[in-house]
This record gives structure tokens, C-alpha cells and sequence, in this order.
């Protein structure tokens, strides 16, 4: 049976006990006319929740175990003449079995990959017979004692709701598993390529040029041509991003402050989904703009102007992502600044002020750690920003301040290394997980001083 | 703002310094507000451009141009081994037939007119016609296998579905026309010809759309002149049609922009959000329930609440490596299938529905559970009984708003490799497939000036989607949401 058939198969005696437990503690209290501590159906809750839980518990780790499993099996499988090969990889290796055993493999391996798939299949079959029958004897054999523990003393209303609060619990756990899962997953390789190319170079080099083993080895001989230098990217994050700020602060604010400010909630009630609107497009559709229609356009302007624009031009790219944030920016500022207290206005006006004058000189300072950490939140959304940059920004890793030259960014640099074909332990697929890691650290130490700004600046009026 | 640094200022003075600085700041006022409206301005007109320029070149994109000819189903043609499988038909000379009932459509002859002839036609035509053969038999004209006839009677008749044993006045063939069919069967002279309308080429269908310019030299365009005089030709016959595209909704992935369609992208959405939303919706209530409602309010719950609102910073990409390392390097999974792609997902949009179902749970005043509470419920009961029924609105906004953002959602996918060239649709969630926004991003790619329409065109079905869902959110927030 398959895993969802077996799930299926649990979730059915689940219900089946649950029917022949409810109705038991019924007859019981009628043939007995004794008082059950519980109410019925908590009875039928208990036996299922022990036919569920541990032949689910079960399910999980034989469906995500076993293919840990083979692969340390069919390790001993390989031959130690290969093993011992300098061009041996274990990974390689691995992928050669399993491409057998899928019935993807073209061309021919050699004999050994040919038997340890045969061994593979045939762990491929046990364990299907075994996690079935388990599986299933676990959910018959939890539920049935579930209904043996019926009784009128028997509280099973605590224990079901002992097993709801864990239930809960754990799920709460499954957000600190996905932390643990990215820092697992992002650490471990970014110090197996900090093992191959240092910190230093990562971090304070001005060439980005990565190259596959292979096609080093391919050339004139010469070690190091692959240069791992994540300035240039880091400029290119900056630049694209600093564009897109120019253009989403002065709009988002000014959007904010005229729709908290001045105007009707008519108006307010019109603009402002349509204001979150342009939050909700995919940003493979920005991308695709920015690509097709801003990009071409801006270069063309540029040749009108004499300009040189490349096609991939940064400012393409800045300015569709500026265009992406400005709800990002005008959502945030606008709560802020409604929640500056009617009373600072009236107290202005009542000196005389206009509304200007108000806004600019109370209103304003009032909310301005809100807005600061508005922006700081927008530029961690244009840093992490990928399709967009992916789409219209390009690849070349120039080292470049001019808006009007194509550059890129951290985020384009890890899609396109790991899209695809990657050989496995080369600097260059590594390098994309030492990227992703500056990424996560950049984006949280912005989110971090956003929440900080807020907590620490923020007036407390009440 | 008066200085006072001269000394007192009299009144009267005030009033005049006042009354001077008033057109200023009036007119500092005015400024400040076209400002203000100069921005909101500015962001709706960048929100009227990215639409207008998506629907311009989107809603062509649902239309195509087919080309409408007679064409004689020729058995020994399309099937020469006579076995009739889908193999023996892919060896048969479908494209011949198809091409010469278009020769005769236009007048080619000679080698280089039909070449040019035969270049006006979709590759996918050959298929389509297979297909059609395939699924319906009959359509083959041989000397055994009955073929129908003009009449939709006659061609039930000829396929049994009228029987000849039936009294004469109970069927609509009568006896002489059975005769009549009988006398044409044996003679061989039932011949079924069907009109099919096959796609043009892509470039056909760009000149067509003007994209191709006939004043551009021969050269330097990808339809040449005999081709351009193909075209009119069959245009003046009426038999070139501009309509709604079945390729962009029913086909799938296809190199051939005239023959790529959204259909498998769109499974493919489909069966990732259900995985999504499946993981998303029960294990972000349970954890929001969790946190909210229970937690004791201690350093480990801080730490889970400060976790979360960080992966809610988390850039989505990285979402994308988690999957890429964890689910396919070390759980050993296959990639490109929908189950992994729903469960990254699945955690990017965890921390949306948990911040919006803690919210609505705040919401929900305490007077509810002190009064469960005092009539005797447990905390379960008032927590399961009462709390998440009145806070369920709020909950299943915040779920649609996440899937929205999952369904639009693209580089997390591309690493796990959903950008895989799929042709076949995707029937479980195990089965590689890919997503309409990757659909799009590969589009996007592709140079065929086609393509930029296809792209459009699925760019207009994903935003339609979008504003959907992001409208029944909106719905079910006003109608059931209770304000206490």
C-alpha cells in the first residue's frame, strides 16, 4: 500500500472505533445504570485518538526514515575498489543507485550500481510490507485498547483533552523546527564552503565570478579562477533597493499622510485596497513588467537622451520593486500616524496651526519611529525581493553605483546557482548557502532594529 | 512662528505679522495637500499601468488564429501497420494528410510552394489529429469499419447505436435508407471527410497580429513572401479564424507557443495549495489556539512568539533552501512534485495565519469564556466550543490571505525544482508538476514573440485568482466578523 493509502486506511479505523467506543459507554451506562465520568462521545474521542496518533507517529518516521536508511545500507553495497577511488563521491554515488531504481538512468553504469539497486528495490518492498502491516496493527491494537479501557470510573474527558493541549503544543513546535530546519539547512553548508574559500575573500572581495570545478580544471591549469567576492552583489542588493526606495518612500508616506489626514472615508475606503492591490501581485508579475514593458522603455529613453542604459538596467528593476513596497510603506505609516492621539492635533490647531503645519511639526515626530520602522521593514522586503531581480536585473556582477548599469543582487545569485543542475561540494552551489545566510542575517538585523526603533522611541500616551 | 527675540510685540502688531505670513502658509497648505494627492495619484496611476500593460498584451493572448480545411482521414496514411495504437499512429503520416488537404486549400504545387504551404501549420495539428482518431475510431475510412454519413441518424445507425432488428417506425432510418447505406458500404464510396481547424504557426500568427510587418524585407522576417501570399489567400477564402484559444486553457508546457496552454500549471497550483492548505490552516490555528489560549506565559513561549514573527522577515527564497536541503537532500524525496513545493509553502505561510488567528482570537471578548467557564465547561470545552467559532472568521481570512500569497508565491519552487519542463499534467500530488507563476517565469523566458500574449494571457488567470481570493477574504470579514 502507499503511504496516503495506509494514512487513509489509519484515519478509517480511527472512525470505526470511535462509533463502536461511543456506543459501548452508552449501552454501559444503560445496561449498568451507572453514571459515566465522561460524556459519551469522549469515550469514541479516546479510542480514536489511540488508533491515530501512534500508527501516524509511526507512519511519518518509516515514510521520512527509510530513505535515510537505504542510503546508509546500500553504502556497503558499493565496492571498496570504488570507494577508494580519489574521484569517488558518496553523493554521486547515491544519486547513480537511485536513478536505477527510479528507472531514470540513461546509459549504462557499472555493475555494482545495477546490484545495489536490486537491493534497494527489494528494501523498497520490505519496507512497504512492514510499515503496512505495522501501521495497520498499531491503529487496530491502540484503538482496541482505547475501548478496553471503557469504564465508568475511567476519565476519559481529562485524558482526551490532555491529548488535545499536546496536540497543540507540538504544532507550536513545528515554527521553531522550520528555524531550526533553515539554520540546519543554511549554516552547515555556508562552513563547508567557508572551508573552501575564506571569510575574508566572501566578504570583502570585489569579484563575484564563480565557476564549477570542472570548468577550471578545463582551463589553461591555473587554480583560483573562480573568485568568490560578494561585494559586488551586496552593491547590487543596495543599489536596486535604494532605487526602489527613492521611489516608494516619498510616495508611500505622502499617501499616508493625505489619506489618515485629509481625506474622506470615502475616499480612504476606495484607495486604499486599491493601494494593497499592487501588494497582492505575484511578484513574478513585477518581474515580468519590469522585464517586458519599464526595462525596454528606459532604454529607449535613455537612447533619446544619449544615454547609455543597459538592457538589465538597475534603475528597471529599482524602480518596479519601488513600485512593489510603496503599499508595504503607506499600510504601515498610515496605522501609525491614525494612531497618534486626536488630542496633540486639536491641542496645534488650537494654537493656531493649519493642518500642514500640524502634520509636519506634531503629527509627524509623533509617529516617526512607526515610519522609520515602515521602511526598515520595506527595504528588508526589497533585499529578500527575488523574482523581480531575477527576471530584470541580470547577472553580471558589476561593481557599480550607476543606476543606468545592469548589476545584481544576492538574491538572483543564489536562484541561479541553485536552479538546476548542481554538482554537489562545489564551492560554487555552496556559495549560494553562504549568500542565503548574509541574506537571513541582513533581513533580521533590519527587522530587529524596526521592532527595536518601535519599542524603545515609540510615546506612550495613555 | 513670531519672534519674540525684539521684545514684546504689541497686539496689534501680532495680528498684522499674522495676517501677512497667512497667504504663505495657506499657500504652504495647498502644496502640501497636492502632495498628498500628487503621491496617491502617482501610486494609482503605476497600479492602472502594470494593469493595463498585462491586459493589453494579455487578452489577445486568449485568442488564436486557426486556419479551417477539408481533410480526407486516409486509414492507409495515418495508420500504414494497421495495429492502431497510439505508437503505430505516431509512425503513420498524419502530417501528410493534414498538409495536403491544406495544399488544395491554397493551390500549392511543386516542392518549395508546398514546403512554404506546409510551414502555415502547427506542428501540434499532427497531434490534435491523432488524437482525434484515436479517441474515435471510426473516424478512419476502411473498407470494414462502418463510417458515418451526412445525417447524425445515419451515423448513430452506422455505429450500432440503431439497430437493424428494430421495427421500421421505431427508428428514424428507414428501411430504404438502410438500403441505401448498405449499397454505398459495399460499393466503398462512404468517404468521411471532418473540417478540423488546426492553430497556425506562431509566426503566421504573429504577422497576422501585424507584430510581423509586410514591409519589412524578406529577410530579415520569419514568414517569407510566398507565405505572406499563402496567407491572404486562405484569408480571402474565410478560412483563417481569430478565435478563443482552447490550446492556452486545455494544452500544457510546449516549445511551441501556439500549442502551450496553462492546463498543467494550473493542476499544479491546485494540487500544491491543497497540500498548503491542508498543513497551513489546521497547524497554524492549533499553534495561534496554543499560544494564545494556553501557553503559560513564560520564557519559552516568548521565545516561540519572537520565532515566529521572525520567519514572518524570513525572505521566501530561503523557504526555497530549506526545502531544496532538507526535504529533497536529506529526506530524499524526488523533486519538482507538488507535495514538497505545498509543504514549503505551507511554512512560509504559517506565520500569516498564526498572527492573524491570534489576533482574532484576541478579539473574541473574555466575558465569553468567564461565562462558559461558569457554567461548567473545561477550557477545552470553552475553548473548542465557544472561542473558535466566534473567532473562526478572522482565522479564515487571515488562511486566504495566505494562500493567496502561496498561490503567487515563485523562487521558493524554482528551488526545489518546479521550473522542470513537464509536459504531462500532473495526477497526484507525487507527480512532478509545475505552478502557474513558474508557468509564467519560463514564459517569460521564451523569445517567440507569442510567447509575451501566453504569458499574459496566464498572468490575467493567476491575477483573476488572486483578486478572488483576496475578495471572498474581504467578504467573509465583513459578513461574519462580529465587532464586540
Amino acid at each position: 500500500m502507499t503511504t496516503f493509502q495506509i494514512a487513509a486506511n489509519i484515519l478509517f479505523i480511527g472512525f470505526v472505533y470511535f462509533f463502536i467506543a461511543q456506543n459501548s459507554a452508552r449501552q454501559l451506562q444503560s445496561s449498568t445504570q451507572t453514571k459515566m465520568h465522561s460524556r459519551h462521545h469522549y469515550y469514541g474521542f479516546f479510542a480514536a485518538f489511540m488508533a491515530w496518533l501512534p500508527a501516524y507517529a509511526l507512519l511519518i518516521v518509516m515514510a521520512i526514515g527509510d530513505d535515510i536508511v537505504f542510503r546508509s545500507l546500500s553504502t556497503n553495497l558499493i565496492p571498496d575498489a570504488v570507494r577508494t577511488n580519489a574521484d569517488f563521491n558518496e553523493i554521486i554515488a547515491h544519486a547513480q543507485i537511485k536513478n536505477v531504481v527510479s528507472g531514470t538512468n540513461f546509459g549504462t553504469q557499472p555493475d555494482w550500481v545495477y546490484d545495489a539497486a536490486q537491493a534497494w528495490q527489494g528494501w523498497i518492498a520490505t519496507s512497504t510490507t512492514l510499515t503496512t502491516i505495522l501501521c495497520l496493527s498499531l491503529a487496530v491494537l491502540g484503538g482496541f485498547w482505547g475501548y478496553y479501557k471503557i469504564n465508568p470510573n475511567f476519565r476519559s474527558r481529562n485524558a482526551v483533552e490532555r491529548i488535545i493541549v499536546a496536540l497543540l503544543a507540538a504544532s507550536s513546535v513545528i515554527a521553531i523546527l522550520t528555524t531550526v530546519g533553515i539554520i540546519f539547512s543554511v549554516v552547515f553548508e555556508s562552513l563547508r564552503f567557508f572551508a573552501l574559500v575564506p571569510v575574508s575573500e566572501f566578504l570583502f572581495g570585489i569579484t563575484w565570478n564563480p565557476q564549477f570545478e570542472g570548468a577550471e580544471r578545463a582551463g589553461s591549469g591555473q587554480m583560483g579562477l573562480s573568485t568568490y567576492g560578494s561585494v559586488p552583489l551586496f552593491a547590487g542588493t543596495m543599489l536596486i533597493s535604494a532605487v526602489a526606495l527613492t521611489v516608494a518612500v516619498p510616495v508611500g508616506l505622502f499617501s499616508a499622510i493625505y489619506l489618515s489626514e485629509y481625506a474622506s472615508d470615502r475616499v480612504r475606503g476606495v484607495v486604499k485596497p486599491l493601494m494593497e492591490l499592487l501588494a497582492g501581485v505575484p511578484t513574478v508579475v513585477y518581474g515580468f513588467f519590469a522585464a517586458l514593458t519599464v526595462a525596454p522603455f528606459i532604454r529607449s529613453m535613455g537612447l533619446t537622451l544619449g544615454l547609455d542604459v543597459a538592457s538589465e538596467s538597475a534603475l528597471a528593476a529599482g524602480l518596479v520593486m519601488g513600485i512593489m513596497i510603496i503599499p508595504f510603506i503607506s499600510s504601515l505609516s498610515d496605522d501609525v500616524i491614525r494612531a497618534v492621539p486626536q488630542a496633540l492635533r486639536e491641542a496645534a490647531y488650537a494654537l493656531g496651526s493649519t493642518q500642514n503645519e500640524t502634520i509636519r511639526q506634531v503629527v509627524l515626530p509623533a509617529a516617526l519611529p512607526g515610519v522609520v520602522a515602515s521602511v526598515l521593514l520595506a527595504v528588508s522586503r526589497a533585499v529578500g525581493e527575488t523574482m523581480i531581480v531575477v527576471m530584470a536585473a541580470g547577472l553580471a556582477a558589476n561593481l557599480s553605483l550607476n543606476p543606468l548599469d545592469a548589476v545584481t543582487t544576492v538574491t538572483a545569485q543564489i536562484v541561479t546557482i541553485l536552479v538546476g543542475d548542481q554538482e554537489f561540494e562545489s564551492a560554487k552551489t555552496l556559495s549560494a548557502f553562504a549568500l542565503a545566510l548574509t541574506l537571513i542575517v541582513m533581513t533580521l538585523v533590519l527587522n530587529f532594529i524596526a521592532l527595536h526603533v518601535v519599542n524603545k522611541y515609540r510615546e506612550q500616551y495613555d | 512662528m513670531i519672534s519674540t527675540s525684539k521684545g514684546m510685540v504689541s497686539p496689534k502688531m501680532a495680528t498684522k505679522r499674522v495676517a501677512a505670513s497667512m497667504a504663505k502658509r495657506k499657500k504652504s497648505e495647498r502644496n502640501f495637500q497636492l502632495l498628498g494627492r500628487g503621491a496617491i495619484a502617482v501610486a494609482l496611476a503605476f497600479l492602472v499601468v502594470l494593469f493595463s500593460s498585462i491586459f493589453s498584451k494579455g487578452l489577445p493572448g486568449f485568442f488564436q488564429y486557426y486556419v479551417e480545411i477539408e481533410v480526407d482521414i486516409d486509414r492507409e496514411k495515418l495508420d500504414p501497420t494497421g495495429i492502431f495504437s497510439q505508437q503505430s499512429l505516431y509512425d503513420g503520416d498524419a502530417r501528410g494528410v493534414i498538409r495536403s488537404a491544406l495544399y488544395a486549400a491554397v493551390g500549392a504545387e511543386g516542392r518549395s510552394n508546398k514546403r512554404a504551404a506546409g510551414k502555415l501549420i502547427s506542428p501540434g495539428a499532427e497531434q490534435r489529429l491523432r488524437k482525434m482518431v484515436y479517441n474515435d475510431p471510426s473516424l478512419m475510412d476502411t473498407t470494414q469499419t462502418l463510417r458515418f454519413a451526412l445525417d447524425d441518424d445515419v451515423d448513430s445507425f452506422l455505429r450500432g447505436f440503431i439497430n437493424r432488428e428494430t421495427p421500421e417506425k421505431d427508428r428514424r432510418i428507414n428501411d430504404r435508407m438502410v438500403e441505401y447505406i448498405d449499397r454505398l458500404q459495399a460499393d466503398g464510396k462512404i468517404v468521411y471527410t471532418q473540417t478540423l481547424r488546426f492553430a497556425m504557426d506562431d509566426d503566421v500568427d504573429s504577422f497576422l497580429r501585424g507584430f510581423i510587418k509586410r514591409e519589412t524585407p524578406e529577410k530579415d522576417r520569419r514568414i517569407n513572401d510566398r507565405m505572406v501570399e499563402y496567407i491572404d489567400r486562405l484569408q480571402a477564402d474565410g478560412k483563417i479564424i481569430y478565435a478563443f484559444s482552447d490550446y492556452l486553457i486545455f494544452g500544457s508546457a510546449s516549445r511551441n507557443p501556439e500549442m502551450a496552454g496553462i492546463y498543467g500549471a494550473f493542476i499544479g497550483s491546485i494540487l500544491t495549495l491543497s497540500v498548503c492548505l491542508v498543513l497551513a490552516f489546521p497547524i497554524g490555528v492549533a499553534t495561534a489556539i496554543y499560544l494564545e489560549e494556553i501557553a503559560p506565559k513564560n520564557r519559552i513561549t516568548e521565545i516561540v512568539e519572537i520565532n515566529i514573527n521572525n520567519l514572518a522577515a524570513v525572505p521566501s527564497v530561503v523557504f526555497g533552501i530549506l526545502g531544496l536541503a532538507v526535504f529533497i537532500g536529506i529526506f530524499g524525496m524526488p523533486r519538482s512534485i507538488p507535495l514538497i513545493g505545498g509543504v514549503v509553502l505551507a511554512l512560509m505561510t504559517l506565520p500569516t495565519i498564526i498572527i492573524s488567528s491570534r489576533a482574532a482570537i484576541r478579539a473574541v471578548p473574555p466575558s465569553v469564556r468567564e461565562a462558559a467557564l461558569g457554567v461548567g465547561a473545561s477550557q477545552i470545552q470553552t475553548i473548542f466550543h465557544h472561542v473558535i467559532p466566534l473567532a473562526m472568521p478572522g482565522m479564515l481570512t487571515g488562511t486566504i490571505i495566505g494562500m493567496a500569497q502561496a498561490l503567487g508565491e515563485t523562487a521558493p519552487l524554482l528551488m526545489i525544482g518546479m521550473v522542470a519542463f513537464i509536459v504531462d499534467v500532473p495526477g497526484s500530488v507525487t507527480d512532478p508538476g509545475t505552478v502557474l507563476p513558474v508557468q509564467i517565469f519560463m514564459w517569460a523566458d521564451f523569445a517567440e514573440r507569442m510567447f509575451v500574449q501566453k504569458t499574459s494571457a496566464a498572468i490575467i488567470v493567476l491575477l483573476a485568482f488572486l483578486i478572488t481570493m483576496n475578495a471572498a477574504a474581504i467578504v467573509v470579514r465583513k459578513k461574519l466578523e462580529r465587532r464586540w
